[in-house]
């Protein structure tokens, strides 16, 4: 695995190159991954999934869901890629689902829980390692204690997260070299400390001694920490780890989230914001266009003026149905308003379902319950997003960074630019 | 009723050079009113026939006779279309009966309760035995599925993932489709009472024969299972 940095400024613009079994595989930088359930990208089967644009070169498979399904991976022998139905993918292995919520006070000096769809289940360094035999991914996080997430989390914890999470990451090393069935994957460290300063940096620090392939960024999920200390952690984190490693961050998708993180010197993010999106009836129409045309303005001016006005009319009800995880960046079809709006989900976005449909054939599909709701949003939201992070490294090779943050927060302000995808 | 709403339904229709009406032939499981409603709806221009009333769940018996008199009845020279018709079993003995065109829930509705269509019943994948059985549904099937999965996979995925879903309608759908289109070659070919044979073969093979209904609608049109 070799990562490649071009010198853009503000952000690791570049490649990782040699992925993958064949080594032939790549992923841009920054980028993201795949997200995929159970080893299958949501709703999508391999032939819809080959028709969105811009799916990443690796794909996440949260540990969980291969975690109970162990003793089948045992027998099979071949690998969780090729039990999955991937085997040229190159799969990345969490910890744990970005979905998926994680009580906290479930974890030890000795072990770890994950949570699955059959509830709980405690794992040790040394089980943990035994899956792993079984998966035999290309890139693997190592099992580490985040349990930081929860508001009450204090010093003492925070301490207690770095302190087991080296401790198993040692263990861990160790038993990587006795098996042959994981000289090819690359294990990733996790970078823990809580919302404590001066334990993030020991964990930095002390991770980074270790001959690790690259740095996961944890405990960043959720919304207890404060967003400024976040940042700020972010930041300092990485400016402790080695430039020629990437640095995987999870638990964070928001458009606005994604870009600040960026800008702090993170390379690789997950795709479950598109999911979760899908999953409440919504399709993400934030711009990302850096490059309006005149025509555009126009278009922007009408369309605007036109949107919100429906917002206008119908706000009442709207608040009290809307769900409350509903983001700026996205629009819900179960509203009423789009029951006879004949457009398509986003003007000019280019994937199967605005290319195909409209607004109130999608409101239809979710009103009546339909397995192709999910099916569409999934593959619009994803190649929005995938498309997204695609804008992200044109502007940094275009040193057009400043536009692209500010189109991007004052969406996160104000909603939807409704501007006309540029091709 | 029917005929009253065919002939408004005729009288009514805009677009006969793109969309094509046909009556559906009411009745019962009553051979008299089956008659008279095909006496009368013969005599409208109408470009096609279905055959109607008849997947509820009845008397087999009685089902099979109602559609070999219907179809008896019916120009041999316009499709006949049994709605709602069905299971792998019910489709051959319809064709032998003498109907064309086909339409049911079935293969996607079971498809989406984890159940795989095969041509000797079906596979509950949900069920425990095929956690670890590593073969593909059906390893004489070409479709997507059968191409890239396996049944222990599909049982892992049916936990909790919408996209198994999808996988099983994909292989049921052209399980179905297969299945038609081995009748049209085999009737092409001048076999298809051997086809017959065969298939009730392969499905019935190890259970004690095929259901009396199917052996007696399909020895009234001259095609006898030994």
């Amino acid at each position: 695995m070799e990562l490649k940095l071009l010198g853009a400024a503000g952000g690791r613009l570049g490649s990782l190159s040699g992925l993958g079994r064949s080594g032939a595989a790549a992923l841009a930088l920054p980028g993201c991954l795949l997200y995929t359930r159970a080893g299958a990208a949501p709703h999508l089967t391999h032939d819809t999934l080959s028709l969105v644009r811009g799916v990443p070169g690796v794909a996440q498979l949260p540990l969980p869901a291969l975690a109970e399904i162990h003793d089948v991976l045992e027998e099979y022998k071949e690998g969780a890629a090729k039990f999955i139905g991937m085997p040229d993918a190159v799969l990345y292995c969490s910890l744990h689902d970005p979905v998926s919520p994680c009580p906290s006070g479930y974890n030890t000096n000795k072990a770890v829980s994950l949570w699955g769809s059959s509830g709980r289940m405690e794992m040790t360094a040394s089980k943990f390692m035994d899956i792993q035999r079984a998966i035999q991914p290309d890139w693997f996080q190592c099992i580490s204690d985040g349990d930081t997430v929860s508001a009450e989390a204090g010093r003492k914890r925070a301490k207690k997260s770095v302190d087991r999470s080296l401790s198993f990451l040692d263990v861990c090393l160790q038993l990587q070299e006795k098996s042959p069935e994981l000289q090819g994957s690359v294990m990733f460290g996790a970078i823990e400390g809580g919302d404590i300063l001066e334990e993030r940096l020991r964990s930095a620090r002390e991770t980074a001694k270790r001959p690790v392939g690259g740095f996961l960024l944890d405990g960043f999920q959720g919304c207890a920490m404060a967003k400024e200390t976040k940042l700020k952690l972010i930041a300092s984190v990485t400016a402790e780890l080695p430039e020629d490693k990437p640095r995987i961050i999870h638990g964070v998708g928001k458009p606005d989230e994604v870009l600040e993180c960026i800008e702090r010197g993170v390379d690789i993010f997950e795709s479950f914001f598109p999911f979760q999106v899908t999953e409440r009836g919504c399709a993400l129409v934030f711009s990302y266009s850096c490059h309006p045309d005149p025509e555009a303005a126009v278009v922007l001016t009408q369309n605007g003026a036109q949107d919100l006005e429906k917002n206008g009319a119908e706000d009442q009800d709207e608040i009290s149905k809307a769900d409350p995880e509903m983001t700026p960046f996205e629009i819900c079809l179960k509203d009423k308003k789009y029951q006879e709006d004949f457009g398509p989900l986003l003007e000019g976005c280019t994937c199967y379902c605005c290319q195909r449909h409209t607004r109130a054939y999608v409101h239809h599909l979710l009103v009546t319950n339909e397995l192709l709701a999910g099916v569409l949003l999934m593959m619009h939201n994803f190649q929005h997003y995938f498309s997204f992070f695609s804008a992200i490294r044109d502007a940094l090779r275009d040193n057009k960074m400043d536009q692209l943050k500010k189109l991007v927060f004052r969406q996160a302000l104000d909603g939807p630019a409704d501007v006309k995808l540029s091709p | 009723r029917s005929v009253r709403w065919l002939d408004r339904c005729v009288a009514a229709h805009g677009r006969p050079e793109q969309q094509l009406l046909f009556a559906i032939i009411q009745g019962g499981l009553d051979p008299a009113l089956r008659q008279r409603c095909i006496q009368a709806m013969t005599q409208r221009d109408v470009p096609g026939f279905a055959i109607g009333g008849l997947s509820g769940g009845e008397d087999k018996a009685q089902f099979w006779r109602t559609v070999k008199f219907s179809a008896e009845r019916l120009p041999r020279d316009k499709p006949r279309y049994l709605m709602g018709v069905g299971y792998a079993t019910d489709l051959v003995v319809c064709v032998a009966l003498g109907c064309d065109m086909f339409d049911c829930v079935f293969p996607t509705r079971t498809a989406r309760f984890g159940s795989a269509l095969v041509p000797w019943g079906s596979l509950q994948l949900k069920n425990q035995q095929f956690a670890k059985d590593f073969r593909p549904i059906d390893e004489n099937c070409d479709c997507p599925t059968c191409q890239r999965h396996t049944r222990a996979y599909l049982h892992a995925l049916l936990r909790s993932e919408t996209a198994a879903l999808h996988l099983l309608t994909l292989h049921n759908v052209a399980y179905q489709m297969k299945l038609m289109g081995s009748m049209r070659e085999s009737i092409l070919q001048q076999r298809f009472p051997e086809f017959v044979r065969d298939f009730m073969d392969t499905m019935y093979g190890g259970r004690g024969g095929p259901p009396s209904w199917a052996r007696e609608a399909l020895a009234s049109v001259g095609i006898t299972l030994d």
